[in-house]
């Protein structure tokens, strides 16, 4: 039997009605759990993973499918309606789509959400299913130095896609490289700048980082403003859904989202931000609506949201082919093929291919469930927003509040909440981005690994850096996009630059 | 009052032989070994009826030297509180300047181990240990060992193994990955010399011959293993990465028994043996004195290499 013939085996399985019920229980169970913020993919599917023990092995298979997509999904709901960012992977989306969600366009920026995310599900998946053992060959040539390279590439195109003021910008991004200095140095194991305070020693949690940032600084910037200058705000202008011109704008971005996002998330140190990080930096350098961006563009939530799915389905691409969790999720994961009798390694394909292709088709059939339910609750969810301004803001500060605690029962994390809140507040007021200080809290650790990591491999020797073909190219890249907008404005061609965007299609 | 005194008793024996509604602390984050423990305790404690109710909590961080904290402060005399914990906490106990230690809790039984593997990819032109020393001998620094976090289990592994081959071990080149799966991307990605780790890790991939596997650190060859011991190859080293669990400190004698009982109980049970056998984890069981003495055992030679490699002053 070839592939294809297993994967329609394996869809035809997957198409039972008992089956189709257990899918739509594992999504509306993974949905619900991602929701809340805190309590990110990794700790739904620990705790979901018990419930699918008692089924057999394809039911089991395919609520686990559901729960580990509806885990993924989960988180940009939240983003977008309550600027409350569940998991890192959908902070950017808070960006365009809480915007877009307060000016009465709720509706696209979750439509385009989901069926960002269905596509790129949907062709990642395809990718996994064909491509996997050849995908993850060119990841595998990633090493410290390369991924170093990646990590430069992320922080000059990001850097430059964020905010009018480069120095606001800057300043923010590096108040976020200084906090991530905090905690134990994973290369020596000693602990930095954690003035004896235990839970500092793990460094600073991005999501209660980002929660504080974007939910917490901003009720406190609403409710410091008194005034309800814009208690005229619609919950819902125009129609729920996507409009032909919101089509039109969405459909690139997905494709280039899951292209970005599926090949970073198969890399085994790549992590799924990255991909949104470059989704939006490329997204607004391609946009015809360049102004748009940080006023809700739709571009910045459907590029971003196909990103961090398809890179979900590329986390699976190492764990399959080499047996290789690269995230705490996949990890939880491979405990749950284990009880199976699945070994994800090197030789799974060829010994276990009823599993493999069972469980492929699972993660086709999860990604259609969740469009499924998710596209009616749209309705629902952007009722949400009707709620009277008050009352949101205090809910909002509840809900973030009782993620943070469920996530890590500590008071000084709590603390923290609080007090990033009251930094995030400072900062708005100021008009200073909030996004460049988390992201500099994601990339900062990884780059400064890497390139330690790379110095120790070569002993020192800083030429290593550039001895890769891969890492040249992409150091390459970096210098071109820092320098060449910067010769360009020199000579006063600053508009060039926005027509050379505008001809780009 | 004497009718009140009896029942108390009266009320205190009825109340004994009820089952015991644990809480495991899994002090890491989920998906890790210390959280499939947990996890794995918990569903057998249920399914075999040891305690009708199980709950696990996370408290990741800082080798679980964070949970281990937590969990000494705020459960004294609390028989219905474990916490999982290993190794590698012995080590973080001391990298990191922990002021709570294992003393300031009840270990109860080491229920699980892997032994660590050495291996190179396979298209390296090191064929075997001997080969490994010989490149150490000559340049430290040239050899890269790809592991797990720093001041773990991979990390003394290679000191010790650097240290038995009369090797300077605050030379050697150790690159600290997260965990043994990032670290075994950059072994099979051809960018480090070596790699160590648990031989779970990179058994797949030996079998698929991607790998060459040098050494397992048993003290005789493992069953299904083509690989020569660390002892064989020369090198006098012999290490354990398991996994114990403890209760909580200040517990009398009586609890302290209860509890191990329950533990026995579960260890002993087909259901565990089963868990074990799916998740390819060997029972290494050990309780009571002969536990304590191991761990009195680990805990110095720890200390010794983890100085010796220059993390600790």
């Amino acid at each position: 039997m070839g592939a294809f013939d297993f994967l329609l085996q394996g869809l035809a399985t997957a198409a039972e009605p008992m089956m189709l019920l257990y899918a739509l229980i594992g999504v509306t169970l993974g949905t619900a759990v991602g929701v809340l913020p805190g309590i990110g993919p990794a700790l739904t599917v620990a705790l979901l993973l018990p419930v699918t023990y008692r089924l057999d092995a394809a039911g089991s298979l395919i609520m686990f499918a559901g729960i580990y997509y509806g885990g993924m999904y989960g988180g940009s709901t939240t983003s977008i309606l309550l600027n409350t960012p569940g998991e890192s992977a959908s902070i950017i989306t808070a960006l365009e789509g809480n915007k877009m969600a307060r000016k009465g366009r709720g509706g696209p920026a979750l439509a385009t959400a989901a069926i960002g995310s269905f596509i790129a599900g949907l062709i990642a998946t395809l990718l996994l299913a064909f491509l996997a053992p050849w995908i993850v060959k060119v990841a595998l040539v990633f090493g410290p130095r390369e991924y170093f390279a990646l990590m430069v590439l992320a922080f000059v195109t990001v850097s430059a896609a964020f905010g009018d003021s480069a120095l606001r910008g800057l300043t923010s991004l590096f108040l976020g490289l200084a906090l991530a200095c905090v905690g134990i140095d994973q290369l020596t194991g000693q602990a930095r700048l954690e003035f004896g305070v235990p839970v500092l020693l793990d460094g600073i949690e991005v999501t209660t980082m980002a929660v504080a940032m974007f939910a917490v600084g901003e009720a406190l910037f609403i409710a410091g403003q008194r005034i309800h200058i814009d208690d005229e705000l619609t919950a819902v202008k125009g129609s729920i859904w996507m409009s032909a011109s919101d089509w039109a704008r969405s459909w690139k971005p997905w494709l280039r989202g899951t292209f970005i996002g599926f090949p970073i998330g198969a890399m085994p140190a790549g992590g799924a931000e990255i991909g949104t990080f470059l989704s939006y930096a490329t997204e607004k350098k391609l946009s015809k609506h360049p102004e748009e961006f940080g006023h809700g563009a739709i571009e910045g939530v459907a590029g971003p949201e196909a990103a961090n799915n398809a890179s979900a389905a590329g986390t699976l691409v190492p764990l399959l082919t080499l047996g290789l969790p690269t995230s705490a999720t996949a990890a939880i994961m491979l405990a749950g093929f284990q009880q199976f009798g699945l070994q994800p390694g090197p030789l799974l394909f060829a010994t276990n291919p009823t599993l493999v292709w069972g469980l492929i088709a699972s993660l086709l059939i999860a990604n259609f469930m969740l469009l499924v339910l998710n596209l009616p609750l749209i309705g629902l969810w952007v009722k949400l927003l009707t709620v009277p301004k008050p009352w949101l803001y205090a809910g909002i500060l509840l809900f973030a509040t009782l993620g943070t605690i469920g996530a890590n029962p500590s008071t000084f994390e709590l603390g923290m909440l609080l007090g990033f809140g009251v930094l995030g507040y400072g900062m708005r007021l100021f008009g200073y981005p909030i996004a460049p200080i988390v992201v500099g809290l994601i990339l900062g650790p990884m780059a400064e690994q890497h390139l330690r990591r790379a110095l120790s491999i070569s002993q020192g020797d800083w030429g290593y850096l550039v001895q890769s073909p891969i890492a040249a190219v992409l150091l390459g890249i970096a210098a071109l996009a820092l320098i060449v907008p910067l010769i360009l404005r020199a000579r006063g061609k600053g508009e060039m630059l926005s027509q050379l965007a505008g001809d780009e299609d | 009052m004497k009718q009140f005194v009896l029942a108390g008793l009266f009320a205190g024996a009825v109340a004994l032989p009820a089952m015991a509604d644990y809480t495991i602390i899994a002090p890491a984050n989920p998906g890790g070994g210390w959280d499939q423990t947990a996890r794995t305790m918990q569903t057998v404690m249920q399914e075999d009826g040891i305690s009708p109710s199980v709950q696990v909590q996370n408290v990741p961080g800082a080798g679980g030297t964070i949970g281990l904290a937590q969990f000494a402060s705020q459960n004294s005399g609390n028989d219905q509180a474990l916490i999982v914990g290993g190794f590698v906490m012995v080590g973080a106990i001391l990298t990191n300047n922990s002021p709570v230690s294992l003393k300031d809790v009840t270990p109860i039984a080491r229920l699980t181990g892997e032994y660590e593997a050495v291996v190179v990819p396979a298209a390296s032109p090191i064929q075997d240990m001997k080969g490994l020393i010989e490149a150490l001998k000559v340049d430290p620094g040239a050899v890269s060992w790809a592991g797990g976090s720093a001041g773990g289990t991979d990390h003394i592994a290679v000191g010790l193994i650097a240290k038995a081959a009369g090797v300077d071990p605050t030379k050697i080149n150790y690159i600290a990955y997260s965990g043994g799966g990032e670290a075994l991307a950059a072994i099979l990605g051809n960018q480090v010399t070596a790699g160590v780790s648990s031989l779970g890790e990179f058994d797949a991939q030996v079998k698929a011959g991607t790998l060459r596997l040098l050494a397992v650190s048993a003290p005789e060859r493992i069953a299904g293993v083509e690989a020569p011991t660390l002892k064989e190859s020369g090198l006098d080293v012999e290490l354990q990465n398991w996994r114990m669990v403890a209760a909580a400190p200040g517990l009398n004698d009586e609890q302290k028994a209860k509890v191990a009982a329950d533990i026995e109980k579960m260890v002993k049970s087909e259901n565990w043996q089963k868990q074990l056998a799916d998740k390819g984890w060997s029972d290494t069981y050990l309780a009571g004195a002969d536990f304590e003495a191991q761990l009195a055992k680990d805990e110095a030679a720890t200390a010794t290499v983890l100085k010796d490699i220059g993390l600790v002053k």
